[in-house]
């Protein structure tokens, strides 16, 4: 049913004109920016981390079998030859997992991940313990910080919480995701139900897991409580497990967002992170209506 | 004809128009990871940048201290919990005559000193530390490098000792001073013809401050498992500090020394990792 406002503005001179709105507001962009770049340092210095003992295990100690292994083997010739263990199966991922070249160098190096992937790009611990120990304050802080503005700037009960009816839905936005098929129009205004389920998993699953996870490797906060609690993860080493796992579901959201991003319009996108003016593309009528 | 042909000509430069933009866009990306690659690489040179992310463990130690409290107990284990074998790192036998020939005579010349900020410097015999009140306890070690391991370790606490030597009012600091050179020769020449050299400070040696010293779980272990320290572990004697990761855990002591600062000791960080740029607070 036409109201009012539709009369006087047709759609068909709607989507000759570009509508702008206004995205994101100042503190979103400036906390987004922040987390990418605190992020990838802490990614890549973790995975420095990682090298110096490249195996995952189960429990409280590591005198099990690991669960995860990356490692090298040196063949008869001599020659580093990378491998990845995954609950007893092993997979050759030479060259990039187990052994690699470091810049410059003609021979593989033993090392699980790839210089191209480390903070700093050679094996040095205790320096990337400087930056992923910093850059950890900077991540939980703004990740606080984005949390409580979340909440009581109404970004989180507005823009993030999926009503009843997109929940309803969600078969639907499921199917238009996998076509790559993007709402238009007025629908661009608000999150899909998809995108808001993976915030939330994101910023209330996988962000405290990573932290508590990364907590829990400490001897001193082991002593909270007077100890015991990280038995609530499985133990310090399951706990290390899970820091690492929730990092590759990090990685895993961060490929989907920046492939989401580069097919629903880079630049607007952009724009819209840096300025927070977005570009709403017209409205097109061969969609389903799932919002009216 | 005219018309058609620029409207061909447009679609031709569309479809060449996209790989290129792709290409551009792949370069791009690719030149943006190497340029922060290279960026943070040369950030870590550059020790004002190194300066201030380690000033980092300084927030870390006050948040830490304050949210556990200086009293919280490093967790406790179950028989059941402990391993046959503990793993060993670092120095598994220290290359030193004077420890070889401490070993040979089963630790009986051994004798831990205690010095510097105190009333009263004392020596103690191994059989002088095991008739002091000892604590049991099954506990985690936590190595920087990422690995775990439990262990049942008995000793003295260090608190005992302290009470006897009565620290001075200066003392800020506990130093653990070891048997193993950790600044070998460079030569590898194997001649064995040089003699050892002794150079000053260079063995393995920790320190902590008097929260970790008075902590009741801080104890110098002469057991581990029910038998003698083995020397893989750090025979005759070594300290455990649970709360913090294995470096600090000093093996094949010799000397504690109480002291106000740790600038003149070897490379004025607090520890023979510290020197080589770990952290000197090693509870995370």
């Amino acid at each position: 049913m036409p109201t009012e406002a539709n009369v006087a503005v047709p759609a068909t001179k709607r989507a000759a004109k570009p509508v702008m709105f206004y995205r994101h507001r100042l503190p979103v962009r400036i906390m987004h920016w922040i987390n990418v770049l605190s992020f990838f340092l802490m990614l890549m210095s973790g995975l420095t981390i990682f090298n110096a003992h490249p195996n995952l295990y189960w429990g409280k100690d590591s005198n099990s079998v690991p669960l995860l292994s990356i490692h090298a083997v040196e063949g008869a010739n001599g020659e580093l030859h990378g491998y990845t263990t995954i609950g007893g199966h092993s997979f050759d991922t030479n060259g990039v997992l187990g052994a690699s070249h470091e810049v410059g160098d003609a021979q593989l190096s033993d090392r699980a991940f790839p210089s191209w992937a480390t903070i700093p790009g050679r094996q040095w611990l205790s320096m990337a313990r400087n930056w992923h120990l910093a850059f950890a304050w900077i991540f939980v802080l703004n990740g606080i910080a984005y949390i409580a503005y979340a909440i009581f700037s109404g970004h989180l009960r507005r823009d993030m919480i999926p009503t009843a009816q997109e929940l309803r839905n969600i078969g639907a936005s499921i199917k238009d995701h996998l076509l790559l098929k993007h709402p238009s129009g007025e629908a661009v205004k608000r999150y899909n139900v998809l995108q808001n389920l993976a915030y939330l998993l994101v910023i209330f699953g996988l962000l405290p897991l990573i932290v508590v996870a990364g907590l829990a490797m400490s001897p001193r906060l082991d002593a909270l409580f007077n100890g015991g609690w990280v038995d609530v993860l499985g133990g310090r080493q399951s706990a290390r497990t899970l820091h690492f796992l929730a990092a590759l579901g990090l990685i895993g959201f961060v490929f989907v967002h920046v492939f989401e991003v580069i097919i629903t319009g880079l630049w607007n996108n952009m724009r819209s992170m840096i300025t927070g003016q977005y570009r709403l593309p017209p409205q097109t009528h061969d969609k389903t209506e799932k919002h009216s | 004809m005219m018309k058609r042909r620029t409207r061909e000509k447009q679609l031709q430069m569309q479809l060449e128009s996209q790989p290129p933009r792709r290409r551009f866009l792949r370069l791009s990306l690719a030149a943006l990871g190497a340029t922060v690659l290279s960026a943070c690489d040369r950030l870590t040179s550059n020790s004002t940048f190194v300066g201030a992310l380690e000033s980092a463990q300084n927030l870390s130690r006050a948040a830490q201290k304050l949210v556990t409290g200086r009293a919280a107990m490093a967790q406790e284990f179950t028989p059941a919990d402990i391993r046959a074998s503990f793993r060993s790192n670092g120095t598994i036998m220290p290359n030193s005559e004077q420890y070889d020939a401490l070993l040979k005579n089963n630790f009986a010349d051994w004798k831990l000193e205690v010095s510097g900020l105190v009333e009263k410097p004392m020596q103690f015999s191994l059989a002088d530390l095991r008739k002091l009140p000892s604590r049991t306890q099954i506990t985690r070690h936590d190595c920087v490098e990422g690995w775990s391991a439990i262990g049942k370790w008995k000793g003295v606490p260090l608190h005992h000792i302290l009470a006897l030597v009565k620290p001075l009012p200066d003392t800020q600091y506990v130093v653990f001073r070891c048997a193993d050179p950790m600044d070998e020769d460079d030569d590898d020449d194997d001649s064995g013809q040089q003699p050892k050299k002794e150079v000053k400070d260079s063995t393995y040696y920790e320190s902590v401050d008097l929260d970790d010293a008075y902590h009741p779980q801080t104890i110098l272990a002469y057991d581990l498992n029910d038998a003698a320290l083995p020397v893989k572990n750090g025979a005759p004697l070594r300290v455990r500090i649970e709360r913090q990761l294995g470096y600090k855990h000093a093996k094949y002591l010799m000397k504690i020394e109480l002291v106000k600062d740790f600038d003149h000791i070897r490379g004025g960080k607090g520890g023979y990792w510290e020197d080589e740029g770990y952290e000197w607070y090693a509870g995370i």
